[in-house]
Parts: structure tokens; C-alpha cells; sequence
């Protein structure tokens, strides 16, 4: 009963002769987190990069919530949210422009921006920091920020590219709850780690080795198929064998 | 539209905000207008000029051939009427006209008081002085010449005047160099610089991925320098005009259209090395020795473009800021029109066009 919003068939991405993604077939359902692990250099973000419609594929299909990665970019921007590994709100502009900067630049009225940024702030608890300068926050509420920024317009889809890169435990954590209220409402999640606790709190998990992909099962088979006590383990049997690194 | 708007209220948001930023963009310009009052001297070699010859008689003759041998110049024409000569200068390229009066053989021999009226172009005051002085040298040689044969020592008075710019001012000249400089190191610098910011700092790719189009977000990050630059061309006619006493001569709306045409092809310039570049210091460093080195070498306000060996000469044409520089210079010294400068607004639009071209296909190039 669930729908795909994410299906890719065969799809490859060549630089010259170096073929960065190879023939990487896989579904996402609505609603799923979907944790898409791998090495440096295993091709990450290039297939991400496609998905997003940043990056014409060499070939293959492949479809976001319906729409088709080679001629539909348009679309396809206008359902997904995007948060890269570097932090990517202004820093220069406060909480609130910030806001409605990106929900301008996504179309949405006056009024849908305000009652959105209300309840934006008020779930992150950033009453007293609306009107500071970003530079000013720390790191986790720039993440969590950043992160509500990115589904301010409601995309069936999200990508977050290693998003807790350098918080701790604890704000990591949190970050996650609300990666798990947006699934609740329907989002789905596309998420790069290299965490492997992260990789746990996922719904399903692939784990690409030198462009392909190697293993793609729930963390739970995973790790019963390998025998493994912990993902660490299972990332480790299978990318030990990587060619390929940065 | 709207989604325009916002962005470029984003963007005033960055520039307003950088403290830096602002000292650069509206300090600068009032800095080098007051400090660029020293002027620099240098040699000037064949400089074109006219002659006038109402007296065509053996005096005449010999010092226009004096003048002829010498190195400094280089006669391109010998004009017949006073109107003719007056066009002569406007063209821009005549440095020096030479007028012998009529009788001028008589009046050396039997009044003893034959005048040579010489008029120089002096937007550039530097470059008029020094040709008056050579001129003076060949007038001198020529008197010591005619006197050796002669007991009674006879004299030539040269008379001169300096045209556009009779007080020799340095701010006609360092005036239009100054919003060369100024604008495009404003439009080249502050667009290349705030686009690859986005890109340093990842949020590039956000916008990327959003639904506003890549070419969209680029004219965006143009627009609030454009407008900007604008109000540099103000500041600096403001101080000139009331600082510096130099009025704008030229159409004004003129003046402003010549502006905004050398604004945009700075700005694509800029837009260019953004695409090119990936880090701030890298757009930064281009900018600077890649732009500013140029215009301040080849503009023409420094340094004479007709001293350079060849080759130089020939690169000085690529230089968008030695076009403009000759514009603005018309414009607001000479009081000429847009019949004066159409040729230089053509190579400047060209230039604008040509890399608005590449940097579009580079821009393609670097999305897919």
C-alpha cells in the first residue's frame, strides 16, 4: 500500500571513463526514512546530486515523486527540500529573513511565510533569537534551523547530505526527532551518514561501495545477513573491500 | 517576480550588513577622487597634430619640417580653415594644432615680432604640457638657426593655448579615471566575490536545487550592483562638480547611459570569473591583478597609450576601462555628443556582448 516517490532503474553517471554511479536501482516509499551510506568517494553525492536534478544521469531512469530526473527538473525542485553537509543558511541575515528568503524563493505567500515561521520558531523554541544574526547561533540550532528551512515548503521528498556533521550526541539527537516528525507527516527522507548510530534510526539503509550498490535491506537484516552485532560491523565487511577513497 | 524582489532585497541585505563591504564600495571612490590629484609625467612620443599654414612662405616651411623631423610628432594633416581644425581636435586623436598667421616670413624679418599660435588638447594636462615644450625647443632651435645668419637677432613668439582645459587642472583628466577604476573595481570585485561567496558557503547549491532558475539568481546578484555603481557615478559627479569645480560640459542622461553600459559589461565580467572560480581569494585575486593591473595600465589615465611599444598598444583595445575612459572624457570635458563617441560605445557594447556570450556557455557547462 505504499507508494514509491523515489525509484531509480540502472542509473549511472560516468565522468569520462570513470564511471562515478553505477546502475544503482532502488525505491523509496512516502513516509520512509531512507539512509543511503557509503565510503568517501563511493558516489554519494553524485547520485544525490541526480536525484536532485543538480546533475544530468549518463543513463538509466529514474523518477522524483513522479517526476522524471532528465526532463522534469522544474518540477522536481519544486517538491524536494535540500540540506547540504555545509551549512547553508545566510549568516549575515537573521532567523527570520532567512525564513522568509527561502519560503519567497519557493513561492509562498506573505501569509503562508508568517503562520509557517510562527510555528517554525515556536517548535524550535528560537522566540528570543528571531531578530539575531545566524552567525550568532550555535551549531545544532543553525542544523535544526536549517533543517526546518528545508521543509518550510512542504517537498514530498527531502535531502540531507550528512546533516549532523560535527554536533554532538545529544543535539544529534534532537536534529533527529524532527527528521522523525516530518516522516510522521508524510515526508520522505533521503538521508547521507556517516554515523553509523544514524544509520540505525533509519527505516531502510543502502551502502554504496565504489559507485554500486552493495547492500540495501532494513538495519535490522542487515545486520542478522552478516552476522554482525552493530552496523559499524556490516559497514566495515562491505566497504573493506572499497577501491576507490577520497 | 516577486521571488525576484525578494532576492535582490537579500542581496542589499549582504552588502548593507558587511561593514567592509560598504567602506570599500563608497569610500573608495571619494578616497582616490581626492588623492588623485598628482599627476605623472612622462615623455610623449609621436603625437599626432594638425597645422594650419596661412603664411606658406620659407619660415613657415622650415619649422614645419623641423617639426616634421622630429620624434615627438607626427603631422597627420595640414589644415585650411579654422573650422577645419576645430574638428580636427575634437576627433581626440590630434594632441597639438600649430597655426602660422599669414605674413608670418614678413613679420619675423621686418617687424620682428612673427607669431606662432600653438593649441594643445588638454584634457590630458600632463601630456599638453609636455608637447607645448617640445614645440617651444624646435620654435628655439629654429630662431638660433635663423639668427647665426643673420646680426640682428629676430624673434617668434609662440602663442599658446590650452583647449578644453586652459588652467591645466589634473581632474579633467583623472576625473573620468577614477569612475573607470572605481566602477570596475565595484562591479567586477563585488559580483564575482558575492557569487562565489554562495558558492564557498554551500548555499549556492541550495538555491540551485530551489526552483528559482540559475539564470534568475544571477541577474539577482547583479542587479543590486548595478544599481549601486549608479550611485558611485553620482558621487563622484557630485564631488567633481562641487569639489574639484569641474562641471559636466556633455549631456548628463548621456553621460548616465555611456555608465550603465560600462557597468553591465563590468558585471559581466564579474559574473565570468564567478563561474570560473570556486573561492572567494581566487575571484578576489583575479579581480584585482586580472582587472584593476589593466585598467590602470591601459585605461590611458596614467599612462600614455602612444608610448607603449606595439604590441601593448594592441592589448590596450581589449581593455573595456580605455573605452570608457575616452567616453567619459568627451563627454564631460569636451561636451560632445553621441555623433563623437559612437564608435567607442560600439567596441564597448561589443565587448559587453562577446563576454556575456562565454560566460552564459560556461555557465551551461558548469550546471550540467
Amino acid at each position: 500500500m505504499s507508494e514509491a516517490v523515489i525509484t531509480t532503474d540502472k542509473l549511472t553517471k560516468r565522468f569520462g571513463d570513470f564511471v562515478a554511479v553505477s546502475e544503482i536501482s532502488f525505491e523509496v516509499d512516502k513516509g520512509e526514512i531512507f539512509g543511503f551510506l557509503g565510503a568517501n568517494g563511493a558516489g554519494k553525492t553524485t547520485a544525490m546530486r541526480m536525484l536532485c536534478g543538480l546533475s544530468i544521469p549518463s543513463s538509466g531512469k529514474a523518477t522524483i515523486a513522479g517526476f522524471d530526473v532528465y526532463k522534469q527538473t522544474e518540477q522536481i525542485k519544486k517538491n524536494i527540500g535540500y540540506m547540504s553537509q555545509k551549512f547553508s543558511l545566510y549568516e549575515d541575515l537573521t532567523v527570520l529573513e532567512n525564513i522568509r528568503f527561502f519560503g519567497g524563493i519557493y513561492g509562498l505567500t506573505d501569509k503562508q511565510i508568517k503562520t509557517k515561521s510562527d510555528q517554525l520558531i515556536n517548535q524550535l523554541g528560537l522566540q528570543q533569537e528571531v531578530k539575531k544574526l545566524v552567525v550568532s547561533l550555535p551549531l545544532g540550532w543553525k542544523q535544526k534551523l536549517s533543517f526546518s528551512v528545508a521543509v518550510l515548503h512542504e517537498p514530498k521528498i527531502v535531502f540531507l547530505d550528512e546533516p549532523t556533521g560535527g554536533v554532538d550526541p545529544v543535539t544529534r539527537r534532537q536534529f533527529w526527532d524532527l527528521i522523525y516528525d516530518a516522516a510522521d507527516r508524510g515526508v520522505t527522507i533521503f538521508v547521507t551518514t556517516h554515523y553509523m548510530d544514524e544509520a540505525e534510526y533509519c527505516n531502510r539503509i543502502s551502502i554504496m561501495v565504489d559507485g554500486v550498490i552493495k547492500a540495501l535491506d532494513t538495519p535490522r537484516k542487515l545486520k542478522d545477513n552478516f552476522h554482525a552485532a552493530n552496523m559499524d560491523e556490516v559497514f566495515y565487511e562491505l566497504a573493506r573491500g572499497a577501491k576507490r577513497s577520497e | 517576480m516577486k521571488q525576484f524582489v525578494i532576492f535582490i532585497r537579500k542581496e542589499f541585505a549582504h552588502v548593507l550588513r558587511d561593514r567592509k563591504t560598504l567602506l570599500i564600495l563608497f569610500g573608495m571612490p571619494v578616497v582616490q577622487i581626492l588623492i588623485f590629484g598628482f599627476a605623472l609625467t612622462s615623455e610623449v612620443k609621436d603625437a599626432r597634430i594638425v597645422i594650419m599654414d596661412q603664411a606658406r612662405d620659407a619660415a613657415s616651411r622650415q619649422i614645419i619640417s623641423k617639426i616634421e623631423a622630429s620624434r615627438y610628432f607626427e603631422v597627420d594633416k595640414t589644415v585650411r580653415s579654422n573650422q577645419e581644425m576645430k574638428e580636427a581636435l575634437k576627433q581626440g586623436d590630434i594632441r597639438l594644432a600649430v597655426i602660422f598667421p599669414a605674413n608670418f616670413n614678413y613679420d619675423l624679418v621686418h617687424q620682428n615680432d612673427a607669431r606662432i599660435q600653438v593649441i594643445a588638447d588638454a584634457t590630458d594636462p600632463n601630456n599638453a604640457t609636455t608637447l607645448i615644450s617640445y614645440i617651444n625647443a624646435i620654435i628655439q632651435d629654429y630662431e638660433a638657426d635663423f639668427n647665426k645668419t643673420n646680426n640682428v637677432p629676430y624673434r617668434i613668439l609662440p602663442e599658446i593655448r590650452f583647449l578644453y582645459n586652459p588652467e591645466l587642472k589634473g581632474a579633467p583628466n583623472y576625473v573620468p579615471g577614477v569612475m573607470a577604476l572605481v566602477l570596475m573595481l565595484v562591479c567586477v570585485m563585488m559580483t564575482a566575490v558575492s557569487i562565489v561567496k554562495e558558492k564557498e558557503t554551500g548555499t549556492m547549491e541550495i538555491l540551485l536545487v530551489s526552483p528559482f532558475s540559475p539564470l534568475k539568481i544571477i541577474v539577482a546578484k547583479a542587479v543590486p550592483y548595478l544599481i549601486l555603481s549608479l550611485v558611485n557615478v553620482v558621487t563622484i559627479l557630485l564631488l567633481s562638480v562641487f569639489v574639484l569645480d569641474l562641471p559636466v560640459n556633455g549631456n548628463i542622461f548621456l553621460l548616465f547611459a555611456e555608465s550603465t553600459l560600462f557597468i553591465i559589461t563590468c558585471l559581466v565580467i564579474g559574473i565570468f570569473i564567478s563561474v570560473k572560480t570556486n573561492t572567494m581569494q581566487v575571484a578576489m585575486l583575479i579581480s584585482l591583478m586580472g582587472m584593476m593591473l589593466p585598467t590602470i595600465l591601459f585605461s590611458g589615465f596614467m599612462f600614455p597609450i602612444e608610448n607603449m611599444p606595439l604590441p601593448l598598444q594592441l592589448i590596450s583595445n581589449v581593455i573595456p576601462a580605455k573605452w570608457y575612459y575616452i567616453i567619459v572624457k568627451d563627454i564631460m570635458i569636451k561636451g560632445l555628443g553621441l555623433g563623437a563617441i559612437w564608435k567607442e560605445t560600439l567596441i564597448l557594447a561589443g565587448i559587453t556582448i562577446f563576454m556575456l556570450v562565454i560566460s552564459l556557455k560556461s555557465f551551461k557547462i558548469r550546471l550540467s
